[in-house]
C-alpha cells in the first residue's frame, strides 16, 4: 500500500450515502461544488434580502440571519469531514476534536452574546446616556 | 514503519498500550491539538465582535455599504469582491487537498503542481485582501466624528425615481479647506518631546459651512430605522412616544433597518456637536461607524491573514521539500503534505465563518 500510515480507506459517499463517488479525487471536486452553490446562494440571499425573512425574527435573530449560519456550518462541516477528511479518521478522534471545540464555543457565544444583549438594554432603557 | 520499532507482544491489546485508539501519528496528533487551539482563539474573536455588535445592535453600519468595491467599479457593488475571495481560498483549498491525494498514490509530480497552485491561490487570496483593506482604510465618502463618537455622514436628499435610499455624499464634494497657516507639528519641530496627529484635511467649520451652503444636504446617522408601525402597534405608550420620537426627528423612519437621515433642522443642530472630520478608518477613528466596528475588522481579518500568509510561507517550504525529493525518502511519506494540509483547511474554514460574520449577517 502507498499509504501505510494512519487511514487506508477513503469513505466515499457524501450526504448520508445519497451520493456516491467513484474515487477520493471525483469526491474532492464534488464537494467543491457543493460547497460553491451553497456559497452562491448565501451571496444570492444577501443581495436579493427576501423582506420576510429580514422582518421575523426567531430567538432574538432575523430569520436571514439564521439561514446564513446554518448554511456557514453547513460548509464547515464539509471542509472538515471531507477536506480534513475527519470522515475517514476513527470517530474517536472525530469526536474529542469536533466535540470539545462545539461545547466551548457554544458556551462562549452564549455568555458573550446574552451579556452584549444586555447592556444593549441598559443603553437604550436605561438612565445611561451614551450620544453625549 | 512497523520494522523500526521494537516487538513488545502488547500489539493490538486494548490495555496493554498496545493499540491505537485514534490511529493518528503523532505529528498528526499535535495538528490537530493546534487546530482545535487556534479555533478556540478564533471563536473568542468572534465572540468578542458579537458581544460588541450586540451591544449596539441598533447602530452597526450595514457591511453592504462600507465593503462595496469591485475592481474596475467603485461603489455599490456589495458582496460580489468578498464572494470572489471566498471562491479563491476554496478553491486553493480544494488543490491542497488534490496535493494530499496524490501524496497517497506517491506522485510527486502531481503533488508539486498542486502545491504550486495552492500557494497560488494563496497568493492571490492576500492580494485581494491588502486591496479590501486600501479602499477600507481609505474610505469614500468622509464623515463627521461627534464628540461622542458618533459618526455624521452626508445624503443627497433629492432621490431619483426608482431610488431606495438617499445618495450618500462625499464630504469633497461640498467642502472647501479654508486657508490655513497651521501645519502639523513634529517632534522635530521646536518642542522635540511633543508632537500631534496628522491634520484633517478639513476643519469642522469648512463642513459645516459648506453643509449651509447646499440646501439638499442632510445628515445621516448611525441610529438603524425600528419597525415604526409594530411600535406603533404594540399599544404601549412609552413605544408610541418612541415612534413619534423617531417620526419627528428622521425623514426616513418609516426605512426600517435603514440608517436614520435627520431632518435639515436636526442636521444642523446634530453638526454643532462635531469635533473632528474622519476620512477613512484607522484604529481610533473610522468613517462608517462605531469605532469598534474598524478595530474588530483590522483585528480578525488581520489575523486571519497573517495566517494565510504563514500557510503560504509553509506550503511554499514544503513545496520545494516536495520538488528536493525530501518526502519519496522519509519513512511517513507525503504525510507532511497532509499536516499542512490540515492547517490550510483550516484557514479555509475559519474564512468561511469570518464571510459569515462580517458581510453577511
Amino acid at each position: 500500500m502507498a499509504h501505510d500510515h494512519g487511514h487506508t480507506e477513503h469513505k466515499l459517499a457524501i450526504f448520508r450515502g445519497t451520493l456516491k463517488f467513484k474515487s477520493n479525487v471525483q469526491k474532492i471536486w464534488g464537494v467543491l461544488i457543493f460547497l460553491s452553490i451553497v456559497t452562491i446562494v448565501e451571496v444570492g440571499l444577501g443581495i436579493v434580502k427576501p423582506a420576510f425573512l429580514i422582518e421575523n425574527y426567531f430567538i432574538g435573530m432575523k430569520y436571514l440571519n439564521w439561514i446564513f449560519i446554518i448554511l456557514t456550518l453547513v460548509k464547515a462541516y464539509y471542509i472538515a469531514w471531507d477536506f480534513m477528511h475527519l470522515r475517514d479518521e476513527k470517530s474517536s478522534l472525530r469526536r474529542a476534536v469536533v466535540w470539545t471545540g462545539i461545547f466551548l464555543i457554544c458556551y462562549l457565544m452564549f455568555i458573550l452574546l446574552q451579556e452584549g444583549t444586555y447592556i444593549e438594554g441598559v443603553k437604550t432603557n436605561g438612565y445611561i446616556k451614551w450620544n453625549f | 514503519m512497523e520494522a523500526t520499532v521494537s516487538n513488545t507482544g502488547t500489539e493490538g491489546k486494548v490495555w496493554g498500550g498496545g493499540n491505537k485508539p485514534l490511529n493518528a501519528s503523532y505529528g498528526k496528533m499535535m495538528m490537530w491539538f493546534f487546530i482545535l487551539s487556534d479555533a478556540l482563539t478564533f471563536s473568542g474573536f468572534l465572540a468578542a465582535y458579537g458581544f460588541s455588535r450586540f451591544k449596539f445592535i441598533d447602530s452597526w453600519p450595514i457591511a453592504d455599504e462600507v465593503y462595496n468595491h469591485f475592481p474596475g467599479s467603485h461603489g455599490d457593488n456589495p458582496m460580489y469582491f468578498v464572494a470572489l475571495m471566498t471562491f479563491i481560498l476554496i478553491a486553493s483549498s480544494v488543490t491542497m487537498v488534490l496535493a494530499v491525494d496524490a501524496g497517497h498514490h506517491m506522485n510527486k509530480k502531481k503533488v508539486t503542481f498542486y502545491m504550486f497552485l495552492t500557494i497560488i491561490g494563496g497568493g492571490i487570496f492576500l492580494g485581494s485582501q491588502a486591496w479590501e483593506w486600501t479602499n477600507f482604510i481609505k474610505g469614500s465618502y468622509g464623515a463627521l466624528e461627534t464628540k461622542g463618537g458618533q459618526i455624521l455622514q452626508f445624503v443627497d436628499t433629492r432621490m431619483a425615481e426608482g431610488d431606495e435610499k438617499m445618495h450618500r455624499v462625499s464630504v469633497e464634494d461640498f467642502a472647501h479647506a479654508s486657508h490655513k497657516e497651521r501645519v502639523q507639528h513634529e517632534s522635530k519641530d521646536g518642542l522635540w518631546f511633543v508632537s500631534e496627529p496628522a491634520l484633517p484635511k478639513y476643519s469642522v467649520q469648512d463642513v459645516v459651512t459648506g453643509f449651509n451652503a447646499k440646501s439638499h444636504l442632510a445628515v445621516r446617522t448611525q441610529e438603524l430605522m425600528p419597525n415604526i408601525e409594530r411600535l406603533k402597534a404594540s399599544g404601549d405608550p412609552a413605544d408610541a412616544a418612541k415612534a413619534a420620537s423617531y417620526e419627528s426627528k428622521y425623514v426616513n423612519a418609516d426605512q426600517t433597518g435603514q440608517k436614520g437621515v435627520l431632518t435639515r433642522a436636526e442636521s444642523e443642530k446634530a453638526l454643532k456637536d462635531a469635533v473632528v472630520y474622519v476620512k477613512g478608518a484607522n484604529l481610533i477613528h473610522n468613517e462608517y461607524g462605531n469605532r469598534l466596528f474598524a478595530d474588530f475588522f483590522f483585528f480578525i481579518t488581520g489575523f486571519h491573514g497573517f495566517h494565510v500568509f504563514s500557510g503560504v510561507v509553509i506550503n511554499i517550504i514544503i513545496f520545494f521539500n516536495v520538488i528536493l525529493g525530501t518526502y519519496d525518502r522519509r519513512k511517513n511519506n507525503y504525510e507532511m503534505v497532509e499536516k499542512v494540509g490540515l492547517y490550510w483547511h483550516f484557514v479555509d474554514l475559519v474564512w468561511v465563518f469570518v464571510f459569515t460574520f462580517f458581510y453577511l449577517v
